[in-house]
């Protein structure tokens, strides 16, 4: 399988804090890879590094085949993200969202209109099309949002705890337009503090104070430490943790 | 250049769609002007006024229809005691009273006239006093009485704003709070919002490049500044009939320069907080504040002690105002203006410098 990320002892240090101590994993195309971790584990860190929104103080990262650190103009245009707060302007229209997104990721006019209609199809959400997004139901906001960050149909695309706060069925919901983007080709690299959400996952890695603990699929993880979920795989790495939750 | 114009175009309904900040964009200008403009004024103009006259001989009585008939005073009472006069002044009734003592100066020559004043607002006193005194002596000088002594009468012309309107003073004060406020205050909040709300992450994350995204969030603010403008300068020439004495082109430029170092000082305070709150707090206090009392809109300068008088150098807003009047009220030539122009450049370039490395640097953490 070809990779879309692959980072070599990539290492972020903050003065004396080592956020990020030489992590080095792959994720292939297409691929729905969980990124697990307490608080102040790192995660959000590598995702930031990933981004290109913060330089890596060592290693070697490339996202879609671009190095992270020299060509963080090239990994932007590949790739969508959407961020752990609400990230859509709740005073545009849901069509304002989705124009201005498109805009700025450099879509042509037409592709926008076309793009627009179909993506709001899929999520049924035609009716709204005219309706700023601050009225819409927490659980529609969040899959508006992915919607958007895939809008441009990016290589990889990051999601970093995307379903905080959502009902159950929402969360299920939302799993299936993920789905969907990943039988699309669409690479999906996601943070969840929802272990259920983790079973979902292709591959899930585990960090615990800056390293990857383990990384594998789920059942391959829950046989190798003999637990029953993903749950117990978690309890048990993330008990060794050194640092507090939040430091 | 098409990513840029989908920022400027947010930003728009940013601002169209939140009544407030409308509100505070388009309207506010308006009312501060015509607030400034007609009710807070220093102008003295109908002053209630009482008269003490047991005299009542043809020069007290024509004294006393002059003082009546000026648009400075209102003649509201004709007192026949001492005590009245007292009473009425307590009660704030009046502010002034001219009171005049039984000698015939048509016969003697002589008189004594007293003007008892209100002091509780001692520069306001001052001017009531001198307009009734200015009236009482042109009245001796147009009758001649004193003609026997030779006498100096000092003729006073004033400059620039000669029916003395209050107005020429606050314009241009006005002008330099006004686009501060709007330019500092509003696009330092506009970007602390999307800092608070997530949205600049996501922003960050896009292929746009930084500077796009700051420029795309200043674009729309300096447009309502020069919209701004535009309304202060019709409304003090049309309504409140302050004329632009000088060069209007020269006017724009030296406000589109103080425009883009306001803009500059937004954009720093953005960098330095992370929340709405915080913004608000720093471009309302700690901007605020020194403009309104240190860059001579209310105080003048020349009379505050000498340190604060360099702490206001400090302030671009103060050059503007200085520039402002010299320009609009004064309607001097570009060469008497040249230091505040080169000092506002000066810092427009400065600030603008600092607050986008600021920029830079944050990001690259």
């Amino acid at each position: 399988m070809e990779k879309v990320i692959k980072t070599e002892k990539l290492t972020k240090k903050f003065g004396d804090f080592t956020a990020v101590d030489a992590i080095s994993f792959e994720v292939g195309t297409g691929e729905i890879f969980g990124f697990l971790g307490a608080n102040g584990a790192g995660k959000t860190t590598v995702m930031r590094m990933l981004c290109g929104l913060s330089h890596p103080t060592s290693g070697i990262g490339t996202v879609a085949g671009f190095d992270i650190f020299h060509q963080s103009e090239s990994v932007k245009k590949n790739i969508g993200y959407m961020s752990q707060k609400f990230s859509l302007y709740n005073d545009l229209k849901v069509w304002e969202n989705l124009r201005l997104f498109g805009g700025i990721y450099g879509m042509k006019e037409i592709e926008i209109v076309e793009k627009t209609t179909k993506t709001l199809q899929e999520l049924g959400f035609e009716s709204e099309r005219n309706t700023l997004v601050k009225s819409l139901p927490l659980g529609w906001k969040q899959k508006l949002a992915f919607s958007v960050s895939i809008f441009h149909e990016p290589k990889i695309v990051f999601l970093d705890e995307p379903t905080g706060g959502v009902d159950p069925v929402t969360r299920r919901q939302f799993w299936e337009l993920i789905y969907a983007a990943a039988t699309r080709g669409i690479t999906i690299f996601v943070t969840t503090h929802y272990m259920d959400e983790a079973e979902y996952c292709n591959r899930v890695s585990i960090m615990v104070d800056g390293k990857i603990e383990a990384l594998d699929t789920p059942r391959n993880l829950k046989n190798t430490f003999d637990a029953v979920s993903m749950d117990e795989v978690f309890q048990r790495l993330a008990r060794k943790a050194k640092r507090s939750d939040n430091y | 250049m098409k990513q840029f114009l989908s920022f400027v175009k947010k930003e728009f309904y940013h601002i169209f769609r939140d009544r407030r900040t409308i509100l505070i964009l388009l309207v506010m200008p308006v009312i501060q002007i015509i607030l400034f403009g007609f009710a807070i004024t220093t102008e003295v103009k109908d002053t209630p006024i009482a008269v003490l006259n047991p005299v009542k001989d043809d020069a007290s009585r024509q004294i006393v229809e002059r003082l009546a008939a000026s648009e400075y005073f209102t003649l509201v009472s004709e007192a026949n005691r001492v005590e009245d006069i007292e009473k009425a002044l307590q009660k704030g009734e009046i502010k002034l009273a001219v009171v005049f003592y039984p000698d015939n100066i048509l016969h003697t020559g002589e008189a004594a006239v007293q003007i008892i004043v209100d002091a509780t607002d001692p520069n306001q006193a001052n001017i009531f006093a001198n307009y009734a005194t200015n009236i009482i002596s042109q009245w001796a000088i147009e009758n001649q009485w004193n003609n026997s002594q030779l006498k100096i009468v000092p003729q006073i012309k004033m400059l620039y704003n000669p029916q003395m309107k209050g107005a020429y003073n606050f314009v241009p004060g006005v002008m330099g709070l006004i686009l501060m406020l709007i330019c500092a205050m509003m696009t330092s909040v506009s970007i602390v919002r999307e800092k608070e709300m997530g949205t600049m992450e996501t922003l960050l994350v896009s292929p746009v490049k930084p500077i796009y995204i700051i420029l795309a969030k200043i674009t729309p603010y300096f447009v309502l500044s020069i919209v701004n403008l535009t309304t202060i300068l019709l409304l003090s020439v049309f309504v409140l009939g302050v004329p632009v004495a000088g060069n209007l082109w020269l006017l724009i430029l030296l406000s589109l320069i103080f425009i883009l170092s306001t803009l500059s000082i937004g954009l720093f305070i953005s960098n330095v907080v992370s929340t709405q709150v915080a913004a608000m707090l720093i471009s309302g206090m700690a901007l605020m504040m020194p403009t309104m009392l240190l860059s001579g809109i209310i105080y003048p300068i020349e009379s505050m002690p000498e340190i604060l008088q360099w702490l206001s150098c400090i302030l671009p807003v103060r050059w503007y105002i200085a520039a402002v009047r010299a320009l609009m009220i004064q309607g001097v030539d570009f060469i008497f203006v040249v230091k505040e122009f080169a000092i506002l450049t000066g810092m427009a370039l400065v600030l603008l410098g600092v607050s986008l490395k600021r920029f830079n640097v944050r990001l690259n953490n």
